[in-house]
């Protein structure tokens, strides 16, 4: 059981005013709020152990280095990567992504082909048109269906000898669906693909095994985690890491210099050039120790209570629509009601101290799929309650009313 | 003919007697309502003012010095903001329209609409507003 009250007394900014109300704050999706215990943390490093890692010889360089590497290690038991030097700390998701592809664009050739899927987040949309330009190779996508899920039988379809990389997220941003990793996974193996999964909207909500699932690689961000911003991680298998060219030059990542030829550290420092956010590293690690301390799957567990319930009482307004029902799905709703614009609904719940994302989320090729200009999306997170739900509900019924 | 200061001063009194948001909101949205609508020929990718999550066109004439403006959107609030910016900047010389101050804007309540980070564009209109302006000021000149 979750004890909701004792989880929102940690969390400083639910018990802020919004326009005069109490905040609802149903746009985790976007970002997550960050709890006393992590905020504590970063106070902690910059009043205590603030000083550069890995270089100095110096007692606070030490604990400062001891301190990020420590967090590294329980991001990669929390991930249960096989070792922490699989645990590559960047400035988040999209840092992640655009390592790996900036990697393959030395290792695809003309013809090969990459697959993406049609829920995908432009930052995973972007990288790969660059790469295939630059390379010759092809972009393909998985189409989606009605309801919000991949067409599997099309993927199958595609996949073929040329294929070398297939890119999906694990849950969709804009609707929630949870997509079918494992067989995404097990089916693109089959042709010596890879595959790299980008876990953003997942990790608030599941807990990902890296090996059990065998994937290739796994990206995520701190602050959709309770963490802070500026921070994530990219998983690799390190033989596939190897492999791969470093992202950037700088300090930190070389193991020697001289001006005919430099060699690179080891992972994971190849891939950390410069000083990276070692608050936010540190953090990190304090957000997934705070998750697991109430325990991933009492919070799955409570959010599908929540979205239950919610999507229970929107749909009893008249003329709301749900986009995205896939029976696997997280916490989040994605809606209209008949053809009002998702902006002025949103404005509107603003008014009433309710913060809800409107627009199209970053994944226009969804709305365009939908015949809509955006949608209002509420995304819940395990410190939300069902009072706030009721608070959704009747702001979305005033509104309405407003409008017409 | 009123001038824009004077039909700005008109819209600080109309909304100074609303007594909170609701009513506020309940009137932008009455307004857009009589908002002078953009010709549907003119409803394409040329007059679309970009920067807003809604759609918003815009479109002006000259008639006897005076720029006319009209408008349209595909959301109802924002309806509302572009009927205000219009009662304001329509049926005034481009020279006014130029020189003329947007910190009505604030007095009636709106200000949240100019943040940056507010994706209806009220920026992105106002500016489009001046850049009609600009543009007939030079033919006039």
């Amino acid at each position: 059981m979750l004890d909701i009250k004792k989880i929102r007394a940690d969390f400083p900014i639910l018990s802020r005013k919004v326009n005069g109300q109490d905040l609802v704050y149903f746009d985790n999706a976007a970002t997550s709020q960050t709890p006393q215990q992590v905020i504590d943390v970063i106070v902690d490093y910059y009043s205590r152990l603030n000083a550069n890692i890995h270089r100095g010889v110096h007692r606070l360089s030490q604990e400062a280095t001891d301190a990020y590497e420590q967090a590294r290690v329980t991001i990669q038991k929390h991930f249960n990567a096989a070792q922490p030097y699989e645990i590559i700390l960047t400035s988040g998701t999209t840092e992640s992504i655009n390592l790996i592809a900036s990697g393959y664009s030395t290792l695809l050739e003309a013809g090969d082909q990459l697959i993406i899927s049609a829920l995908e987040h432009h930052s995973n949309i972007v990288p790969w048109q660059m790469l295939c330009e630059k390379t010759g190779a092809e972009l393909k996508v998985i189409p989606m269906t009605l309801n919000g899920t991949l067409d599997m039988e099309a993927y199958e379809n595609m996949l073929n000898s040329k294929t070398k990389l297939v890119f999906v997220n694990h849950v969709s941003n804009a609707l929630g669906t949870v997509n079918p990793i494992e067989e995404i996974i097990n089916k693109a193996h089959a042709y010596n693909a890879k595959v790299l999964l980008d876990g953003a909207q997942a990790c608030p909500h599941i807990k990902p095994d890296v090996q059990a699932l065998d994937v290739d690689f796994y990206v995520a961000s701190a602050h959709k985690l309770c963490g802070p911003t500026g921070v994530g991680m990219l998983y690799g298998k390190s033989e596939l890491l190897e492999t791969l060219p470093p992202y950037q030059g700088g300090g930190e990542m070389i193991a020697t210099v001289t001006f005919e030829k430099t060699t690179y550290a080891d992972l994971p420092h190849k891939f950390e050039a410069g000083t990276p956010n070692i608050a936010g590293g540190i953090a990190f690690g304090a957000a997934l120790d705070y998750m697991n301390g109430i325990g991933m799957d009492t919070i799955a567990r409570y959010e599908a209570e929540l979205l239950d319930y919610a999507t229970a009482e929107l749909k009893k307004i008249e003329g709301l629509k749900i986009f995205g029902e896939a029976i696997e799905k997280t916490a989040v709703i994605s809606f209209n009601v008949g053809s009002l614009h998702p902006y002025d609904l949103g404005s509107i719940l603003d008014q009433m101290g309710i913060a809800v994302r409107t627009g199209h989320h970053c994944a226009q090729p969804i709305m365009d799929f939908f015949e809509i200009p955006g949608t209002v999306r509420a995304s819940f997170s395990f410190y939300n309650t069902f009072e706030e739900v009721d608070r959704l509900v009747a702001g979305v019924r005033k509104a309405v009313l407003m409008l017409h | 003919m009123k001038t824009i200061e004077a039909i700005q001063e008109e819209l600080i009194e109309e909304f100074s007697l609303f007594e909170d948001w609701m009513q506020r909101y309940e009137y932008m949205i009455d307004l857009g309502k009589s908002l002078p609508l953009i010709d549907a020929a003119y409803k394409n990718e040329d007059h679309i003012i970009k920067g807003c999550q809604s759609k918003v066109w815009v479109h002006a004439d000259l008639k006897e010095d005076l720029i006319q403006f009209t408008a349209d959107s595909d959301a109802i609030i924002t309806k509302g903001i572009i009927a205000i910016l219009i009662r304001v900047f329509s049926n005034q010389p481009p020279k006014a329209i130029l020189e003329a101050n947007t910190d009505f804007i604030d007095k009636i309540g709106l200000k949240e609409h100019l943040s940056p980070t507010r994706a209806n564009g009220l920026v992105s209109m106002i500016k489009q507003i001046k850049m009609y302006a600009v543009a007939y000021q030079t033919q006039l000149n």
